[in-house]
């Protein structure tokens, strides 16, 4: 692009605003296939509202529903009105529930949020050690520990481990916080936050395989660089070399894979929310999916594309402020 | 074969595994099943394991083993289907983004930040919960979620492979730009590709499981190892092995995956051999 003036050229070429205007455009692209996805579906609105009684309305009732439902306009009058409405929060109506998708949303966004953040601190706290310790040249069971915990994350399918936790530990030990109804972090805390150990630790097993197994090849790399024989030559003490040498400068690929597995916990938050009762994001998709309500489900799948392409970017800024290299760059 | 045997044990451990499901999958395929994966028995409901009942059998007294050997080779045949369509769109996509850049990367590249914008289970249920369910429709929507990859792994290869003296050599001697892309950058793209085919169908194999467990894969009665694991929550403490049979094999098949994959990336990426 030929710009003249040099401040503007400047902002232009700047890597924060392209990668906005590459998000936006990227969020566009996928409102685009919700919405035709979605009206690739045999039938409409009315169809799936009414199931076989869609057949007994006289043309009459079926064109003032359509009126209703604005499904006389042109689809791409139609796809620009949801958007529309959509920057006015208006995201549709779940007629089941009796409520807006908004309030739904804004009901069940927190709720994936806090089992999304306590499976990442639990992912971390299984996936960073076992990686430092599968890269120990000295102990062979730390290593073999690794390999055999990281196969079985990635092996094992969330539904399974969810499924056999759920009824060992309510069948063995009488453990099932998730039987009765499910409390907020604000309602009950402790309650919440034993409803919640269960699915986080299903998830958290999930990605704790990836994270793992990028500790263990950064801090493999890292090991063998220059500056850490010359801190160690100096003397600085093994723990923390690991920890501040070794580890921090092994934490770049470690926060990017972690940013990366943000969509893994939230197309397993569908599945492990449903197992468990949580009433998170991923239930909203599935229950509407399964009630046939495409309003509900169009704008929740926006919701949660939206809120992945933002950790996205988050973690694009946040390793910009650990690495100082790619700040520079 | 040699390479991966002598490179990567655990590669090996792999293909015996696979070749072992293959055959029970062949079972199936070959009409060899002991019993009918579908038929219902009610008289020899909830039998446990035996000779007769290899793994047992479920709620409606159809024999465990069976349907399981039948699920492997419907979950097989999906993931393979999956995956070779991803794997043939994506690295076309890949090669041309990369060869031709300009107008064809951007919109290539456009196409498949959209789709990486989903999270990959969340595409393939909105996909699947659209189109009619058959195994070939979910096949196209656990592909789909798949192609991205393919483009991404092979875009960066190809952008760096077009400037090698060979391809400008063959550039020189006026031979088409297909036939430059066909015959001097895929072969070298070949590596790449097979591991990620393995590591892919490992992935399509759990997120057909999932689509299945949901309710949104294969179509009951017909076995699958998702809906036999669902099926099996509530039998748990009565019959233990309809959720410990299908479970097991299905970790199985993805270790055996997996351990192929990583054998694979072992003896094929020149990068990872190095670090060892």
């Amino acid at each position: 692009m030929i710009v003249r003036n040099p401040v503007v050229r400047r902002i232009v070429r700047s890597v924060v605003v392209r990668r906005v205007a590459g998000t936006l455009g990227t969020l566009f692209g996928v409102a685009v296939l919700v919405f035709v996805m979605l009206r690739a579906i045999p039938g409409d609105q009315i169809t799936a509202g009414l199931g076989t009684e869609a057949a007994a309305l006289t043309p009459a009732q079926r064109q003032a529903l359509e009126l209703y439902y604005g499904l006389d306009q042109p689809l791409v009058a139609q796809f620009f009105s949801w958007l529309g409405n959509l920057f006015t929060g208006n995201l549709g109506y779940s007629a089941r529930s009796q409520q807006s998708v908004l309030e739904l949303t804004l009901h069940a966004l927190p709720v994936t949020f806090e089992l999304a953040v306590f499976s990442i601190v639990l992912a971390l706290l299984i996936g960073v050690p076992l990686g430092m310790l599968a890269a120990s040249r000295t102990s062979a069971t730390g290593n073999a520990a690794g390999q055999v915990v990281s196969l079985a994350g990635l092996s094992i399918p969330a539904f399974l481990l969810a499924t056999t936790l759920l009824s060992v530990f309510a069948a063995s030990f009488g453990f099932n916080p998730n039987g009765q109804g499910f409390a907020t972090l604000v309602e009950d805390p402790l309650l919440n936050l034993q409803q919640m150990f269960l699915p986080a630790l299903v998830l958290g097993f999930g990605i704790a395989a990836p994270i793992l197994r990028t500790t263990r090849t950064a801090v493999l790399e890292v090991r063998s660089d220059d500056f850490v024989r010359t801190a160690r030559a100096k003397g600085v003490p093994e723990r923390r070399l690991q920890v501040r040498h070794v580890l921090r400068n092994a934490l770049v690929p470690i926060v990017t894979m972690t940013g990366l597995q943000f969509g893994y916990l939230l197309g397993g938050a569908v599945v492990v929310e449903q197992i468990f009762s949580v009433p998170g994001i991923g239930r909203q998709v599935l229950l509407g999916i399964q009630q046939k309500e495409y309003a509900v489900v169009q704008s929740t799948v926006l919701v949660i594309a939206l809120a992945f392409v933002l950790v996205n970017l988050l973690t694009d800024v946040l390793y910009r402020v650990i690495d100082p290299r790619v700040r520079a760059s | 074969m040699s390479a991966l045997s002598r490179r990567s044990p655990a590669g090996l451990a792999g293909v015996v595994i696979l070749v072992l499901l293959a055959a029970v999958a062949a079972l199936s395929y070959l009409g060899w099943l002991p019993y009918d994966p579908i038929a219902q028995h009610p008289p020899s409901r909830f039998l446990a394991p035996s000779g007769a009942h290899l793994f047992g059998t479920d709620q409606f007294g159809r024999d465990v083993f069976s349907r399981v050997a039948a699920g492997v080779g419907n979950s097989a045949l999906i993931a393979v289907v999956a995956v070779a369509f991803a794997t043939v769109v994506g690295t076309l996509g890949g090669l041309v983004a990369g060869f031709y850049r300009g107008f064809a990367d951007g919109a290539v590249g456009g196409v498949t930040n959209v789709l990486f914008a989903f999270p990959p289970l969340l595409l393939a249920l909105s996909l699947a919960s659209v189109l009619d369910r058959d195994w070939f429709t979910i096949a196209v929507a656990i592909a789909v979620v798949y192609v991205p990859i393919f483009v991404r792994v092979t875009r960066g290869p190809v952008l760096s492979l077009r400037e090698i003296e060979y391809v400008k050599a063959a550039v020189a001697t006026g031979q088409s730009r297909w036939q430059i892309m066909l015959r001097h950058v895929l072969p070298n793209l070949t590596p790449i590709v097979i591991i990620q085919v393995a590591l892919s169908l490992s992935w399509a194999v759990l997120t057909e499981a999932s689509l299945s467990f949901l309710g949104l894969g294969t179509p009951p009665p017909a076995p699958s190892l998702g809906s036999m694991i669902f099926e099996a929550r509530s039998l748990v403490f009565v019959a233990p092995w309809t959720l410990v049979a299908p479970g097991a094999v299905v970790v199985l098949l993805v270790v055996g995956l997996n351990l192929l994959g990583d054998g694979l990336r072992d003896t094929l990426d020149p990068r990872s051999r190095v670090r060892r």
